[in-house]
């Protein structure tokens, strides 16, 4: 039997579909209402509410904690001030990606973390290793739930229950009291929007779940589920594990494995000749740039319109984009002479309603990964592969100024 | 005249179409004018704040969703695009009964059995064949027709092109075309549907705008029409764009200058320059002169033909034609701020009711009556309502927890035979609102404000002959080959240079951007040939 989250006793009754999935061992719901599209827009056009409490937490605290995670993550832990959290990664020795996450750093030796696969036993594997005596690694996965508010009216929605969140910049963190409940508020989110992730002890769960669907109820607030959620973030150009890239942990050889400069990550070792970490997979990412090895750049694919509707035409339909979004594999293609040149993959492909065209996140290797750089995508076309046209494009693919926007003023 | 009044391009009118034409224009390197008479762009597709915090569509409501290869073209999601697809589609019936479709066919499926098991597959049935239908005619949509009064060899080969494809479609999509071209609305429903609110619902697609009831002939034309629009299903793509429709025109006029297009408002054109047949400008009714060997009419045809240009130096046939061009406007827009959605009975504190269309016509004898009042010269008594309540697809429309409904009139007929549209202005929006009380009871207590249109508003303010919302009647001897004459559905006029791309040329009305492409497409192909 799947577990359930501390909002389940809301989420219930508003999941008109009554379709559940199962996030790491817990009933989620995939999408509330019949029309994905329209619950997609809640993100875009109003505020939505995301329950992701089954991410795995983890507190890391004490004076060492520090030390702990310089070792352990990527990216370089001392560039997360207290009060703000990081989008980091962590990697093996030999540079491939165990994991990505959202670390936050709430006081000077006590951060917060995120993951979507158990990490407790390796991050305590590393202080047993590095004999750290003064730092504790604990599983909070079950006492906390997490919202996400997201939408170009959150801060509207979360200011009628703190003034705390106002002045968070983006990526800050802040704790706040909403409804009398020791929250922690960031200003984070993964759909590429105005949001914020609220941590909330379980035992006010719904309190809180309560204080904000009201505040919300003017603003067309609205329950989401994780497929809406995916949407959102194909256009923002966030990647998902076991989606776009799988853990390094359980896997068998290499190919399935990659590195976070692979992934799109380089901008996180741009100073890395300006610190001294230790940190696991140093050397091997300090090689893959030097000798420029990477197999593989992450990119985006923007579809050409004209192309996607003439191959459907000439086969008699309509080229199908209502609800469009997929996580299978798909082959690409060079553009020469040679008939079915294999170059690359795409893994997320979405229609994005907003953008009125169909994208994808691919990996290519590098002399195909310019912005404007022609591929073929392969795509299904009545049970036949069929190659259409697509651009290589940046990710992300949607970058609203509110995303970053500091509401309180300033940038 | 100094050379900042010389352009390549002069676009009057600033709706949507005239500013997809723009756009186009301007994206292929001419240096583009567009000039709109009023102090804002958007023709029939604005919104305007009436009271503070609440946002009013005015005229033109809900949008079915432009071609996506405009807005791939003109890149209008990157200038904010922002289509909310409608949820549900609610047609309340007068004795407690009511239909509530959505987004998912099986739900669909048990709600339109719970008035017909066999009306429920029926409606499968039709759609898919209604989408066969609409992708037949997709190339008819999607180019500049042929020229049946041409005895070129080019537009000889379009028409045997054509009548061959015709010829060629499968027997059953032909036969459906027949049926939408030469029946009613009511007569090819009656084949499919027993239960009265279900035939109600999809027969108001084959009124909206045009004076025809159901059971007139070219109601299915209609019909046929408003489903050109969309094909991801029955109830498909229609939506309300961000910030209302005027909020559309917005993101086209942030095209039209993101190409390096200009648009002047405040800026009524009273006539084109013309001489020897061919376009060199036009003035305004200021005083004003701007020149450009391209001059194009985003007006209705009446305008196009007889207004901006004098009828003498015109070809007879072409006025004539143009002379019983009908307009005759039959609808009318009340809209309402409220200060909470209405209650249905049975159905108390369900929002999402209201997100998408509210049609207020529950059978075909109640579309018909209203239609009698129209004949009559009179506007309905008890009208047909299409109702959206925007406020509850995006926040943004009004105060929160404030609700802005828009209701589109029908019938309310352009020549009132006993009256005249001054005098009745009130008493229409008195009517609209007891119709909405009778399915709504208590609705008149929710009222902040009201706004009423008529046909004569909309033909004073927007500028469309006679309040006629598509510039003109969507009917087949007005369409494709014939609109808006035969010979001259081409874009071109006989005035060389002199080009029209309202609603009143092909494809025609609603805010699809057609005629406006296809007139850009014209333009430039002729631009072309004179170079080459």
């Amino acid at each position: 039997m799947p577990k359930t989250t501390a909002f389940h006793p809301r989420l219930e009754p508003l999941n008109e579909t009554k379709v559940w999935k199962n996030w790491s061992g817990f009933l989620i719901a995939p999408q509330f209402k019949y029309s994905l599209t329209n619950e997609y827009y809640a993100i875009r056009s109003s505020v939505s509410l995301l329950d992701t409490s089954p991410l795995f937490k983890y507190r890391i605290s004490g004076s060492d904690s520090i030390r702990l995670l310089e070792r352990i993550m990527s990216r370089d832990i001392n560039r997360c001030r207290t009060g703000s959290a990081q989008y980091t990664v962590w990697s093996d020795e030999k540079g491939f990606v165990l994991q990505d996450g959202v670390i936050l750093r709430t006081d000077d030796f006590e951060f917060f973390l995120t993951a979507g696969e158990p990490t407790l036993r390796y991050f305590k594997a590393i202080a047993k290793e590095m004999k750290l005596e003064e730092v504790s690694v604990k599983d909070v996965s079950e006492a906390y739930g997490i919202l996400a508010l997201q939408g170009p009216h959150a801060h509207s929605v979360i200011s009628q229950l703190t003034q705390d969140a106002t002045d968070l910049k983006y990526f800050d963190l802040t704790h706040a009291n909403i409804c009398e409940t020791e929250v922690i508020i960031s200003r984070t989110g993964y759909t590429g929007d105005l949001g914020y992730e609220i941590w909330i002890p379980n035992e006010n769960a719904l309190t809180v779940w309560d204080a904000l669907m009201a505040a919300g109820e003017g603003y067309n607030i609205a329950p989401i589920g994780t497929t809406a959620l995916k949407m959102a973030r194909v256009e923002a150009g966030l990647l998902l594990m076991g989606v776009d890239f799988d853990s390094s942990r359980f896997a068998w050889v290499d190919a399935q494995r990659e590195t976070a400069i692979e992934l799109g990550w380089s901008w996180m070792f741009r100073n890395l000749e300006k610190d001294d970490r230790d940190f696991i997979g140093r050397a091997a990412i300090e090689a893959e740039i030097k000798n420029k090895t990477s197999r593989w750049k992450t990119v985006g694919l923007e579809i050409d319109w004209h192309s996607y509707e003439a191959v459907h035409l000439d086969a008699g339909i309509l080229p199908p984009k209502s609800d469009l979004y997929h996580e299978t594999t798909m082959s690409i293609y060079r553009r020469s002479e040679t008939p079915w040149d294999y170059a690359g993959y795409a893994t997320s492909f979405l229609f994005s309603s907003l953008l009125r065209k169909p994208i994808a996140i691919a990996k290519l290797p590098l002399d195909l990964t310019d912005a404007g750089t022609e591929v073929d995508l392969e795509i299904p076309v009545i049970r036949k592969p069929v190659n259409v046209l697509a651009n290589v494009s940046s990710l992300p693919f949607f970058v609203p100024e509110r995303k970053t926007a500091t509401m309180g003023g300033g940038k | 005249m100094s050379n900042s009044n010389n352009y390549d391009a002069i676009v009057i009118g600033g709706g949507h179409n005239g500013l997809v034409n723009a756009a186009y224009l301007a994206k292929s390197g001419l240096k583009t004018l567009v000039l709109e008479r009023r102090h804002l762009v958007g023709g029939a597709a604005i919104t305007e704040e009436l009271i503070p915090g609440f946002k009013f569509t005015t005229f033109s409501y809900a949008i079915s969703l432009m071609r996506p290869d405009i807005v791939q073209d003109l890149r209008l999601a990157d200038h904010g695009m922002m289509v909310l697809p409608l949820v549900n589609t609610f047609q309340p019936g007068l004795n407690g009964d009511y239909l509530l479709l959505g987004a998912d066919a099986d739900a669909n499926f048990h709600e339109i059995a719970r008035h017909s098991r066999e009306d429920a597959e029926s409606i499968r049935d039709l759609s898919h064949l209604i989408d066969r239908v609409c992708f037949a005619l997709k190339p008819l949509m999607d180019n500049i027709p042929p020229n049946a009064m041409s005895d070129e060899p080019v537009e000889l080969a379009a028409m045997a092109g054509l009548k061959e494809y015709m010829a060629g479609l499968e027997p059953d999509v032909r036969t459906m075309i027949d049926k939408f071209v030469n029946c009613s609305a009511a007569e090819i429903l009656e084949e499919y549907f027993e239960s009265d609110l279900v035939k109600a619902l999809i027969a108001s697609s084959g009124i909206i705008g045009s004076k025809v009831g159901p059971r007139s002939k070219g109601s299915g034309l209609v019909w046929l029409f408003h489903k050109m629009g969309e094909y991801d299903g029955i109830f498909g793509e229609w939506g309300f764009h961000k910030g209302g429709n005027g909020g559309f025109t917005e993101v086209l006029a942030k095209a039209v200058m993101s190409f390096g297009g200009t648009i002047l408002t405040d800026a009524d054109v009273e006539t084109v320059i013309y001489k020897n047949s061919v376009a060199t400008g036009v003035r305004l009714a200021s005083g004003d002169e701007y020149f450009a060997p391209t001059v194009v009419s985003a007006l209705d045809p009446r305008r196009t033909f007889t207004q901006l240009v004098s009828s003498d130096d015109l070809p007879d046939s072409l006025i004539e034609a143009i002379g019983k061009y009908k307009f005759q406007g039959t609808a009318a827009k009340v809209n309402f701020a409220l200060s909470d959605l209405p209650n249905f009975p049975g159905l108390e504190n369900r929002k999402d009711i209201y997100m998408g269309f509210t049609n207020l016509g529950p059978s075909i004898d109640y579309l018909e009556e209203a239609f009698a009042d129209c004949e009559a010269g009179r506007y309905s008594k008890k009208p047909f309502l299409d109702c959206c309540v925007q406020s509850t697809i995006d926040p943004d429309m009004t105060p929160p927890g404030k609700h802005i409904m828009s209701c589109f009139v029908m019938y309310a007929p352009y020549h009132l035979s006993e009256s005249d549209w001054d005098t009745e202005r009130e008493n229409l929006g008195d009517v609209v609102q007891a119709t909405i009380e009778e399915f709504f009871p208590g609705f008149g207590s929710l009222i902040l404000h009201r706004e009423i249109v008529t046909p004569l508003d909309i033909e004073r303010i927007v500028g469309l002959t006679e309040g006629n919302i598509f510039a003109g009647e969507l009917f087949a001897d007005q369409m494709f080959l014939n609109r808006p004459a035969p010979g001259w559905n081409q874009y071109r006029t006989p005035i060389a240079g002199y080009y029209q791309c309202g609603s009143g040329t092909h494809p025609g009305g609603c805010v699809i951007g057609g005629p406006g492409k296809l007139a850009a497409q014209q333009i430039l192909g002729d631009l072309k040939h004179e170079e080459g």
